[in-house]
């Protein structure tokens, strides 16, 4: 399943927040989007996965989803969003139990999902013991429970430390051979954006459009931390959001 | 520094305290017995005059014989029953009614006000209003405690539920979870340890309501009792009454205890 966005705009009240989006995300790849804070880019996930409505455009299923797949569109937050008073199996069997799934079926998915993000031997935990990183594998896993077309995820690492980030995109992309995903990976860290993603959305600041797309043809299991390419990629990446950092600077000096 | 020989070594002082609640449970208990003795001696000094308080050790003197003659019981236990009926009623009915307002805009934008009316009013001045309803024995009783349970449990309610965290709410859309899924497993759990504090606030408002209903024609029960010995200027009697109120304080907050350590193990 691709999905489409076809001229998207968004505005809260008066505040025109993003205007005329148009993107293919095309099935099993990982698209990044990057962006000065404030651009849109969490309203934009939003908006494709049906938790607010655009105020113009559309969001379009191109094909159908996997005819396993639970829940096509899976967001995976930055905050984890995992319930403090579940343990770790049964955040993810409170969603697989909601889809009416006996506990038979419920039980082979998690030890299924708890094996791939290496969780097993805490499958027993409750949240507070456990620590960032691995709060989020216990919110990847529950994502990949219900087996989605495409995973949304909002700045997934942000809330962790420079290594267990380091730690995770590993985990992501080991995730991603394993099984080729598809996923809308917003975050405003270029490093993770040049690791991870096929292609690099950048958006300009408020009101977000798209100011370039670039694609990485280098394959995720290929790239490692400081390679030159990537590098290079990287700071090109950084030139453009200087300068709608500084342009947005300028228009506050303004006003 | 270190061309200084004979530098002063000590140790960063520790400016770390406070400020984390622990439990210190016999401290508590220490603040009574020091209280007590303190009034005992002061009783048997004569500094404090035995028509200002009575000697504790008279009080316990009448506890024991109130138990002996089997009375504590029977005033005891109707005063439970009135308390457990009442405060069951008005905090369940608090809960819902306060659930519901926390979900619905309609029914918030209709009820909060009402609440806000009814809040303020003793509900102590509505008993002859009760007893023209509900009739002089038990159900006006229960209906005075559960009408002074029910609003600030409804209170406490709705801002717990308010306080959920959003964000866990939208994960459960997210998930495309049902309505009932999301109420049951997501927001009344997020809700709960408001409630439950809520609920030390409802239940001690309910001993006061019980006593309350309990002066105005009953035979038996812990408000009688009092009642009767404050009419004769027996304090002796009254304290024991008043204490046994304060015994029955102390259980039901050490009844939630035992409830929020069950439900909110969860918390750090
Ligand atoms: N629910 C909302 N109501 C009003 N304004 C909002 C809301 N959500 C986001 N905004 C505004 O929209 C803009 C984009 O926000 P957001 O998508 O969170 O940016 P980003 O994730 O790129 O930092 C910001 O200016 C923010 O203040
Ligand atoms: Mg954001």
């Amino acid at each position: 399943m691709d999905l489409r966005l076809e001229n998207i705009g968004h505005s809260y009240g008066s505040i025109e927040v993003m205007e005329g989006i148009n993107l293919d995300i095309p099935a099993g790849k990982i698209v990044c989007i990057v962006g000065p804070s404030g651009c849109g880019k969490s309203t934009l996930l939003r908006l494709i996965g049906g938790l607010e409505e655009p105020t113009i455009g559309r969001v379009l299923q191109v094909g159908e989803p996997p005819s396993d797949s639970l829940n096509p569109l899976t967001y995976i937050f930055q905050d984890f969003a995992l319930l403090p008073w579940r343990t770790v199996e049964n955040n993810i069997s409170l969603i697989l139990k909601d889809y009416g799934l006996s506990d038979v079926e419920a039980e082979a998915i998690i030890s299924d999902v708890l094996s791939r993000t290496k969780l097993t031997d805490f499958r027993k935990a409750l949240p507070k013991q456990l620590s960032g990183g691995m709060k989020q594998r216990v919110a990847i896993s529950r994502a990949l429970a219900v087996n989605p077309a495409v995973m949304l995820m909002d700045e997934p690492l942000s809330a962790l430390d420079s290594q267990t980030r380091e730690l995770l995109i590993d985990d992501l992309i080991n995730l991603w051979k394993r099984k080729p995903f598809t996923a809308i990976y917003v975050t405003h860290n270029l490093n993770e954006a040049v690791r991870l993603g096929h292609s690099i959305v950048v958006l300009s600041r408020r009101p977000g459009k798209i100011r370039e797309i670039i694609e990485i043809v280098k394959p995720l299991a290929e790239r490692g931390l400081g390679d030159a390419d990537l590098d290079a990629k990287q700071k090109h990446l950084w030139n453009l959001m200087r300068e709608e950092a500084m342009a947005a600077d300028q228009e506050l000096i303004d006003v | 520094m270190s061309d200084a020989k004979q530098q002063t070594a000590r140790t960063v002082e520790f400016r770390g305290g406070g400020f984390t609640p622990q439990s210190k449970r016999w401290i508590g208990l220490v603040t009574f017995i020091v209280l007590i003795i303190g009034v005992e001696i002061g009783t048997r000094m004569g500094f404090i005059s035995n028509l200002t308080v009575p000697r504790p050790s008279d009080v316990f003197a009448t506890f024991v014989e109130l138990w002996n003659s089997g009375l504590l019981w029977k005033h005891l236990l109707p005063s439970v029953i009135r308390l457990v009926i009442g405060a069951s009623i008005g905090a369940s009915f608090g809960i819902c009614v306060g659930v519901m307002i926390g979900l619905f805009s309609l029914v918030r934008a209709g009820l909060v006000p009402l609440v806000a009316a009814i809040f303020p009013i003793p509900k102590i001045a509505l008993l002859p209003l009760f007893v023209i309803w509900f009739g002089i024995d038990e159900m006006s009783k229960y209906a005075l405690i559960a009408f002074g349970t029910f609003t600030p449990t409804v209170v406490a309610t709705y801002g717990a539920v308010d306080n959920v965290d959003r964000s866990l709410i939208r994960m459960g859309q997210s998930f495309s979870l049902s309505w009932s899924t999301i109420v049951s497993k997501i927001v009344l759990p997020g809700a709960m340890p408001g409630i439950l504090s809520g609920l030390r606030i409802s239940l001690a408002i309910a001993i006061i309501l019980l006593v309350a209903a309990e002066m105005l024609g009953a035979e038996y029960g812990i408000g009688a009792y009092i009642l009767e010995a404050g009419s004769l200027y027996d304090l002796e009697r009254l304290f024991v009454g008043v204490v046994i109120l304060s015994i029955m304080g102390v259980c039901v907050s050490a009844l939630i205890s035992i409830v929020e350590k069950r439900l909110l193990m969860w918390r750090i």
